[in-house]
């Protein structure tokens, strides 16, 4: 603080708490409604203040929409985005910062480009990929006519197909496959001091020893804040897991709690989908609240 | 940004970057080029391939009054939604900034709503601003229709709009928060020695100061707001009533997904893409170079 003001002080506690406030004033109402029997959430005024009902609706959330099983589904997601993005962004940052060959700067081009368009505006052929991920390849051969020479020699016919859909594969590969953990890797490899290479390499070291030894020790704070955005960003993942779980029983939480709602225009147990929400925003928030710092770093770094 | 001290070797380089370069090259390249191909080609409908169309799938988009209607409501949709965003979150933060007891427990209080996904909002706006069991259903019962998403095509953007806000603050404070931290503190006490007050401080220094980031996050905001909205347009309202919701996103989801116009949904990626790629290219070219203070 600059200089004493009280009365502006009060102000700005008087305006962030009014902000706080409207800011939660939604969960809030859905906490409310969450503890409610039926009767109650569609009240009329509704009621602001919770009720008795919480742990009843909460228990019927979790077995109607199957969350156990759906939670470890979603879990299996996140973590495989987490440290799937992870390794492959580590590896091709240190091939990028620490290598000198010529197709360098191409490579580093080809990964740098995907930070520009997000998964939603290619979604319809990324769907027909996950139909089929050897696809590209079976295009390729065909193209290029191999598919009818190796016809021709060997008599077989090749027909490559990897079917991903519905699979913890599936749901994780195209939420890998950008670069935004690569850049930031890239961005903290370039930090680091030359003196430390040269030290290693006049030790005898090779590069994956230098990798495993010294700067994976050094990116635990990179990997940390990166970790925590991954997991929320993936946790957090609906047009996806919509698309590839075509059957109901390998849904994310996230396209679980959509069903939850029946279409048409019958009116939803509030409180039971209410409980549902609150359920399925609790690992992220947790991740949030806990690792703040981490979060808000990783979050500021990875966009610039 | 070369470094002198660096590894040699043939084929490790390759071998460290090859699982990345596959997977961008299945998922990101060979579908984004899918996405031209199927915008200029039909597929025959007794197969036979695809045939080569031409513009005519684009023709057909641009042709459509649904599409031009689509567009109008994502573009009003992103600027209302970011302009709210924006303005909220950078409000909050140079309060924040002022360092009155307890920051640190107020910016925990702005930044949470960050950590809350677009399904599990979306799905508690729609219960609070649902006609019948929400925070209006007391107006409703009195005079009927006063308020109903379900069914005034405005009250539903509206809804929508408030919701993406939401969404959108926590992201923009934490940014705004962190660009006014890196503001030199010398220049704010030296403005107080001067005797410029805090609001003086904020208009004449912190603000100023503050344009890059303001620049960043509203390219940011748009890109996200045409592109990452499908998941509170499908729970709050998949698109209606009567299309009035029916953000361009979203219409390639269901014009792909529901219609089975593969063509047509790919024409309007395009457009989208291109759309998001002249976004960052002005970001890039006029923004990251324009605004240097430093």
């Amino acid at each position: 603080m600059v200089e004493r003001r009280p009365w502006l002080d009060l102000a700005t506690h008087l305006l962030l708490a009014l902000s706080a406030l409207s800011l939660l004033l939604p969960v809030w109402l859905a906490f409310v409604a969450a503890t409610h029997d039926l009767a109650g959430v569609n009240r009329m005024p509704i009621n602001w203040l919770p009720g008795a009902h919480l742990w009843e609706n909460v228990v019927a959330a979790w077995e109607r929409g199957h969350f156990a099983q759906r939670f470890l589904t979603s879990l299996g997601v996140a973590l495989g985005v987490t440290i799937g993005k992870i390794a492959l962004a580590m590896l091709a940052a240190f091939a990028i910062v620490f290598f000198e060959w010529r197709a360098r700067m191409v490579v580093f081009w080809i990964i740098f480009i995907t930070l520009m368009l997000p998964l939603e505006v290619r979604i319809v052929p990324t769907y027909a990929v996950a139909a089929n991920a050897l696809r590209p390849f079976q295009a390729i051969l065909d193209v290029t006519g191999l598919t009818g020479l190796i016809e021709a020699v060997a008599g077989i016919r090749i027909s490559l197909e990897w079917q991903m859909l519905n699979s913890t594969v599936g749901l994780v590969l195209p939420l890998v496959a950008t670069a935004t953990g690569t850049f930031l890797y890239r961005q903290f490899f370039l930090t680091i001091p030359e003196e430390l290479v040269e030290a290693a390499k006049m030790d005898g070291a090779g590069p994956l020893r230098f990798l495993r030894d010294v700067l994976m020790p050094l990116s635990r704070t990179t990997m940390a804040a990166l970790a925590t955005i991954l997991f929320v960003y993936s946790w957090n993942q609906y047009l996806w897991p919509l698309l590839v779980t075509t059957e109901p029983d390998r849904a994310t939480v996230m396209v679980e709690l959509a069903r939850m709602v029946p279409r048409g225009d019958s009116l939803p147990e509030w409180n039971i989908v209410m409980a549902g929400a609150l359920l399925v925003m609790l690992p992220p928030l947790a991740i949030v609240v806990l690792m703040q710092r981490w979060f808000v770093r990783g979050l500021v770094q990875t966009e610039k | 940004m070369q470094r002198r001290a660096t590894f040699r070797s043939p084929w490790l380089p390759w071998m460290l970057v090859l699982p990345q370069l596959l997977i961008i090259f299945v998922f990101f390249y060979w579908p984004t080029g899918e996405a031209f191909q199927w915008a200029f080609t039909l597929e025959q409908p007794w197969g036979g391939g695809r045939e080569w169309v031409g513009w005519q799938n684009f023709a057909e988009v641009f042709s459509s009054q649904h599409y031009w209607s689509s567009v109008r409501i994502s573009i009003l949709y992103a600027v209302a939604t970011s302009a709210l965003a924006i303005g909220i979150g950078l409000l909050l933060a140079l309060f924040v900034d002022r360092e009155v007891a307890g920051s640190r427990g107020w910016r925990l209080a702005l930044i949470w709503p960050y950590a809350i996904a677009a399904p599990a909002i979306g799905m508690i706006f729609r219960f609070v601003f649902d006609a019948r069991a929400g925070v209006f259903s007391l107006f409703n019962a009195m005079m009927p229709g006063l308020w109903d998403p379900s069914l005034n095509g405005t009250h539903a953007l509206l809804m929508l709009i408030l919701a993406g806000a939401w969404q959108l603050v926590a992201y923009n404070f934490v940014f705004f928060l962190a660009g006014l931290q890196s503001i030199p503190r010398g220049l704010n006490e030296a403005a107080a020695m001067d005797g410029a007050g805090p609001l003086r401080r904020m208009r004449d220094i912190q603000m100023p100061l503050l344009a890059p980031t303001f620049f960043f996050l509203v390219i940011i905001n748009l890109t996200d707001s045409f592109t990452n909205s499908f998941g509170l347009v499908d729970i709050m309202t998949a698109g209606g009533p009567a299309r009035a919701t029916d953000l361009m996103v979203y219409k390639i989801y269901s014009d792909g997904f529901k219609g089975l116009d593969y063509s047509g949904a790919a024409a309007q990626s395009i457009v989208l893409m291109g759309l998001v790629v002249a976004l960052t290219f002005i970001q890039f070219r006029f923004v990251e170079r324009k605004m240097h203070y430093r």
